[in-house]
């Protein structure tokens, strides 16, 4: 296997050999290549303030994403094109569209926010910039900035979605794209440091031959949750295997039992396909962190990490999600939520990974929510994340699942009050009589995000929410996604 | 454009016109330098400091043995290795530096750990052997009242007899109420980074508000006179009040590494460590009792404020002091008594945010005015009418200063109208008839903040003027730049003054071997004094070239007109390049000083009482919002603002402020949430589980606008008037639409109890218990 990292900045390849394997990209770019423009706020992927852009050759064409230096490893540079802000600035020093847009606005006070702001719209400007409120808030969802209010800002992005202007990048296309094309090419990636190791296979049989050498070793997809045990925690990886480069487990296909999302998905590739099957699903998968973590983070970490307050493991639950799974042994399938065992227990066997998930597609007499409960709309982990399928027969309940992250210390459905639902009339009754039942269901914690009382409470005004809005659909139950009370 | 042509007609960078932050291209770009970006040195030092795990401990053993062994270690920190006084408070002398023998926070710092990289400090920090013994430890306002535990002496004003004219009212009303600590949150964290000089001077780079007494304490520190020790900063990352003193004591850790091992070292806390060690707004206790009549005119108000202000004095004082002078608001309270307890918690010592007390202490007669009002039945507008100040009479606040400046009526009256408030609370209260799960709420609320520093001794300012033999003129003063647009405003000043094209300015960074002695950048007083200061100075330069230009081309003073860029001097003009090189040559000098203290004010400390403000801010709001019962989620929909700015420096600066002011104080009224669990540790430390406000959280509508008859009726700079604190009190309006909304829930008949900040979980329970009063009630009602 290859042992440098190749990656293209600013035209060229980047080669490196002897790193770290764990080091961010921010701290790289700050500490070593004294690039300094782009700031730690956080160190978690939470204020975007170091934000960077990456380019990847997709179906042959370039995509740029926003993502978030301070939990992204060095290593899984490779193959990718890195622009950070310092790179933005014409050859003769005049500002870029995106900057001079900034300026123009009066959108920079402090300006330690800035750098992260330019950067998403930058890779705003280079997809399909929209000039709807709503739209750009989730752009810039994940880039906080504690001075100006963002008002300036957003008139920033409307400006930029208004101008048909282009820029270096849009020129340069050609070019970066070839080199990339080239990097495609590379062979898988083995790096060793000290005493560590750091694999990126290119496909799942190298996967299966890494895994069963280091069974111990430590997957990595988007990071978005191992970054952080680096930047928090310090902890040290010994072995690290980066899914990231196997294009088999990035794959979106529509099969006979449903929608198949390789585990390497992200959020915002699984977005679209999701919200078209389920639209309450794409109203989650918007309200999952921000642009930056949407584009790292994978459906299958989200799943494999096993979390309690995980976002989509509940709605998955409900819907019956296959999870598939895979080791040298060759696959297998579980419903998702036996895979679900314990708080910090998966069925996930030594050597195993997570290879996809099938969500089914929606049945015609089913209806299905979900809804997301956390101190801040945007960018917030759920206090509680409810998820709800109900299959009417008439006015009875043929079935109802039911499932609450945050309850509990897995994803969990709440069994005693679906069995006192089922076989009875949908009716406010009903829902009284059984929601006493989600007491047994459920016992769950107070923490900083809420108390043990106001989660209960919230679970069954959830459900009574979901009743509300499956009787009678005209009376207003929502503040917020597709006519809600709160958007503009 | 390196060198614009110059104007002719107005300078560029005029007062009172709209003007970029001087440092906006440079921010985009990156290449706007903060602390940790400025290049390393060679032989760079990396600092971490160990904190206590303990809220209340005795430490009954330090071993930093093993840490003096560990890789990379250069040098470990204690309280045993200080030379001078183990403290960085601005004013008591209880912050020690470096815990001895005993522990008072979780995060107290212990010793500090210096190696080669920050990593190695860092995991060398973790040996250390220390032993605790655990000691009881208060954590909450109830806590500390109860155990009698307080940082400073209770205070008290007094007008009148408050508690017999409330027992003689037609009515009266109580309300207690919490309100939440608020994390500063800049974006860049608390940083220093200390050079070795000659002499055994420190050359120390720090990001704080207070330049001046990071200098002073850093000297106490090292034992070395102030003159040796010099502080540069060109710019802080945000501030808010977070870095007026919490910057001091890093500077110290900094400095003394560098004193002890001749190297430069830097601290950089991180975003944990930051919110773990660093000071935050004070929480508040506030009981509120008041007697009205029938129109709800108050004949007396009684306030209790209790504060969270932490293991030490800090700057609690003036900020609860200044929290009992924005008890009234905008309200004349006939007889009043205002008791502020000032407590002692083992939890981190709170700290200036943005307000100063002065948000806490307006949000209770703010929630009083709509308690009344629902009480009444009335509009809530009415009743803050019928109690607004004077214009002649009734206009003497509790600490006997008397409002000359009283805007306030015209304020709401306008914006009443232009936000069509009247109409819209009818449609909500249709909208909530109609709709059982969403409520909607609005609230109109206004603003009157004093503005200078209450201790009076603070209120001046310095600053040095060069002009160099092209033209170009070269600014410094006291004030920090933390991206309120201070820098761009004092050169607008001077551009003004100087009538040069603004590009001939350059505004350099703040450094106490510039400019001495200079008070904190806080208490919005930034442009106030140093804009004064910095026209004093050019001032001065302006009236020795004119005399000069007099002299030397024989004509009176009378005929030397500044001109854009030029001067006529009788029948000759010439331009400002052409004027300096002359004077230069005629050996005039072409430097000053200039210097500023605001007049007027007096206070006594002892009794609370004179004019501790020059004058007064004032604005309103109203905000519109929506809530779901069911799971008390909410959010601001829309807000209208007015504020005055008085005759404002630079419009577009000041909208950043009126707007950033307001969604910080939105955070703070909503999503931002300090949890401390029993032992008194801090929860929530990062972005992660703190949430100030994210783009969407911004009301999809915003108009705000400067009043545009706003002009300071003192003779502050060029009739401006301060802008940083007074817009985030606007956010009021917000928190009270909320218990609009909740009180909709019971036909309004009764307003809710709500403590801040409203997050879903307060928000459904105050609409779970407002419900079980309404339906208690009715209960009565009917056994009646
Ligand atoms: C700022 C921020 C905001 C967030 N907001 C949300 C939110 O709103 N909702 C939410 O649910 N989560 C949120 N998260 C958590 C996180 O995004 C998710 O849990 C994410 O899905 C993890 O995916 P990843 O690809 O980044 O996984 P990684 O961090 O790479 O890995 C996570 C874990 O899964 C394991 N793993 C990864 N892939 C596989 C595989 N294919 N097979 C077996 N094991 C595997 C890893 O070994 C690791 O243990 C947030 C995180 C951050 C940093
Ligand atoms: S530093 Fe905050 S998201 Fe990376
Ligand atoms: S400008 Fe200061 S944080 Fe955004």
């Amino acid at each position: 296997m290859r042992q440098k990292v190749r990656y293209v900045h600013r035209g060229e390849i980047v080669e490196l050999e002897n790193i770290d394997p764990t080091k961010t990209v921010l701290n790289y770019l700050r500490y070593e290549k004294a690039l300094t423009g782009t700031k730690e706020g956080c160190a978690e992927g939470d204020c975007g303030a170091c934000t960077v852009v990456l380019g990847e050759l997709v179906n042959g064409k370039l995509k740029y994403q926003a993502v978030n230096a301070c939990i992204q490893f060095l290593p899984t540079l490779d193959g990718k094109e890195l622009i950070t802000v310092e790179d933005l600035k014409e050859k003769d020093g005049a500002l870029h569209p995106v900057q001079k847009a900034l300026v123009d606005a009066n959108g920079t006070q402090c300006g330690f926010c800035t750098p992260g702001f330019i950067m998403s719209l930058f890779a705003e400007m280079h997809s399909t910039p929209k000039t709807d409120r709503s739209h750009i808030n989730d752009v810039l969802a994940g880039n906080l900035c504690r001075c100006t209010g963002y008002g300036t800002i957003v008139d920033a992005a409307v400006a930029v979605a208004q101008s048909s202007e282009k820029d270096r990048f849009h020129t340069e296309m050609t070019a970066t794209s070839a080199l990339l094309a080239a990097l495609k090419k590379d062979s898988g990636l083995h790096l060793t440091w000290l005493d560590r190791h750091y694999f990126a296979p290119k496909t799942v049989d190298e996967l299966i031959d890494v895994l069963a050498r280091y069974p111990d070793a430590i997957l990595l997809s988007g990071a978005t949750d191992v970054g952080l045990w680096i930047t928090k925690q310090h902890r040290e990886l010994t072995t690290v295997i980066y899914l990231g480069q196997i294009q088999e487990l990035k794959e979106i296909e529509t099969q006979e039992g449903g929608l198949k999302l390789g585990a390497s998905v992200t959020y915002s590739d699984a977005w679209a396909p999701l919200a078209e099957l389920y639209p309450d699903f794409g109203e989650l998968i918007r309200r999952i962190a921000s642009t930056q973590i949407r584009n790292s983070g994978t459906i299958g970490g989200n799943i494999a990490n096993g979390s309690p307050i995980g976002d989509t493991p509940p709605a998955l639950i409900v819907l019956n999600a296959r999870l598939h799974l895979r080791s040298k042994d060759g696959p297998r399938d579980i419903p998702i939520e036996d895979f679900f065992i314990d708080y910090g227990n998966q069925d996930l066997k030594p050597g195993e990974f997570v290879e996809a998930v099938t969500v089914p597609l929606p049945k015609v007499d089913a209806k299905f929510a979900t809804y997301k409960i956390s101190k801040r709309f945007d960018q917030d982990i759920s206090a509680v994340c409810a998820a709800f399928h109900l299959t009417l027969k008439g006015d009875t309940v043929e079935d109802i699942r039911i499932c609450y992250g945050g309850m509990a210390g897995i994803p969990k459905r709440a069994h005693l009050t679906e069995k006192a639902i089922i076989g009875q009339t949908w009716n406010e009754t009903t829902i009284s009589d059984t929601l006493p039942l989600m007491e047994e269901d459920y016992q769950p914690l107070s923490d900083m995000r809420a108390s043990n009382q106001y989660r209960m409470l919230a679970a069954q005004n959830l459900l009574r929410k979901f009743y509300v809005e499956t009787s009678t659909p005209e009376v207003p139950t929502r503040l917020l996604g597709e006519g809600g009370f709160a958007c503009a | 454009m390196r060198n614009p042509p110059l104007s002719r007609n107005v300078i560029r960078g005029t007062v009172h016109a709209p003007r970029h932050h001087d440092s906006a291209a440079k921010q985009v770009a990156g290449e706007a330098l903060y602390i940790d970006d400025i290049a390393e040195p060679k032989d760079l030092l990396n600092l971490y400091i160990a904190q206590s795990e303990k809220a209340h401990a005795k430490i009954l053993k330090l071993d930093v043995s093993a840490v003096r062994r560990a890789p990379g270690v250069v040098v470990v920190l204690t309280a045993d290795d200080v030379p001078g006084i183990n403290d960085a408070s601005p004013i008591a002398g209880d912050d020690p530096v470096f815990a001895e023998e005993i522990v008072e926070y979780a995060g107290q710092s212990l010793f500090a750990v210096a190696a080669e990289t920050l990593d190695q400090a860092r995991a060398a920090a973790k040996l250390a052997i220390i032993e605790y013994e655990e000691l009881p430890a208060i954590v909450t306002v109830e806590q500390a009242m109860a155990a009698n535990s307080f940082v400073l002496p209770t205070r008290e004003i007094r007008r009148g007899d408050a508690s017999a004219s409330i027992k003689a009212a037609k009515h009266r009303l109580t309300q207690r109420f919490e309100i939440g600590g608020q994390d500063h949150f800049y974006l860049e964290g608390h940083v220093a980074l200390a050079l070795p000089g000659e002499d055994g001077d420190i050359f120390i780079y720090s990001s704080t508000q207070h330049p001046t007494e990071v200098q002073h304490n850093v000297a106490k520190f090292l034992n070395l006179s102030d003159h040796a020790v010099t502080v540069e900063v060109r710019r802080v990352g945000g501030g808010f009040g977070g870095k007026e003193t919490q910057g001091a004591w890093f500077a110290a850790i900094a400095g003394l590494t560098t004193k002890l091992t001749g190297r430069p070292a830097k601290i950089r806390l991180d975003r944990d460590d930051d919110m773990i060690m660093t000071g935050k707004r004070h929480d508040f206790v506030v009981t509120v009792e008041m007697g009205f009549d029938d129109n709800g005119r108050v004949s007396g108000a009684e306030f209790i404020f209790a504060s969270r202000c932490g293991r030490s004095a800090d700057l609690s004082a003036s900020i609860n002091d200044r929290a009992m002078f924005h008890a009234d608001n905008c309200y004349y309270f006939e007889n009043v008594t205002i008791i502020s307890h000032r407590c002692k918690t083992h939890t981190v010592s709170n700290t200036a945010f943005r307000g100063f007390g002065g948000p806490q202490g307006m949000l209770a007669p703010e929630r009083m005015m709509d308690a009344i009002a629902c009480y009444l039945g009335k509009d809530p507008i009415d009743v803050r009418k019928a109690n607004l100040y004077g214009k002649k009479s009734r206009n003497v606040t509790p600490y006997q200063m008397t409002v000359e400046d009283n805007i306030a009526p015209e304020i709401i009256a306008e914006l009443e109208k232009s936000s069509d408030y009247a109409a819209r609370r009818e449609a909500i209260r249709a909208f909530n008839k109609a709709s059982p799960y969403l409520k909607k709420g609005i609230s109109l609320t206004p603003v009157k903040f004093g503005i200078s520093f209450t201790a009076t001794h603070l209120n001046q300012a310095g600053a040095l003027l060069h002009v160099y033999t092209d033209g170009s003129v070269m600014i410094n003063h006291g004030g920090i730049e933390m991206g309120q647009g201070l820098y761009i405003k004092v050169a607008q000043v001077v551009a003004e003054v100087l009538q040069i094209d603004i590009e001939r300015v350059k505004i350099t960074a703040t450094r106490t071997d510039k400019v001495p002695n200079t008070s904190a950048t806080a208490a919005s007083s930034g442009a106030d004094i140093n804009g004064k200061a910095a026209e004093a100075a050019a001032i001065a330069i302006k009236e020795r070239l004119a005399k000069f230009a007099a002299e030397y081309y024989g004509v009176k003073l009378s005929e030397i007109t500044f001109l854009p860029n030029r001067i006529r001097i009788g029948k000759h003009v010439v331009s400002f390049r052409d004027l300096v090189q002359l004077a230069y040559m005629s050996r005039i000098s072409l430097s000053s000083t200039g210097f500023y203290s605001t007049p007027k004010i007096h206070y006594d400390a002892e009794t609370l009482s004179g004019r501790p403000f020059y004058y007064f801010a004032y604005g309103a709001a109203v905000s519109e919002v929506i809530i779901d019962t069911l799971t008390g989620e909410n959010k601001v929909v829309a807000v209208d603002i007015l504020h005055d700015a008085g005759k404002s420096l630079n419009p577009a600066i000041d909208l950043g402020q009126i707007e950033g002011g307001y969604i910080q104080g939105m955070g703070w009224l909503t999503t931002e949430e300090l949890y401390y669990d029993d032992k008194g540790i801090l929860k929530t430390h990062a972005p992660s589980t703190y949430k100030i406000p994210a783009c969407s959280d911004r009301p999809a509508i915003f108009n705000m606008k400067i009043f545009e008859q706003g002009e300071n009726v003192e003779e502050t700079i060029f009739r401006s008037k301060a802008v940083g604190e007074p817009p985030l009190m606007l956010a009021i309006s917000a928190f009270n639409a909320i218990a609009d909304a909740i009180s909709s829930v019971t036909d309004y008949r009764f307003y809710p109890e709500l403590n801040a900040p409203a997050t879903p979980e307060r928000v459904l329970m105050a609409v779970q218990n407002i419900s079980e009063t309404a339906k208690t009630h009715k209960l009565t009602e009917a056994a009646q």
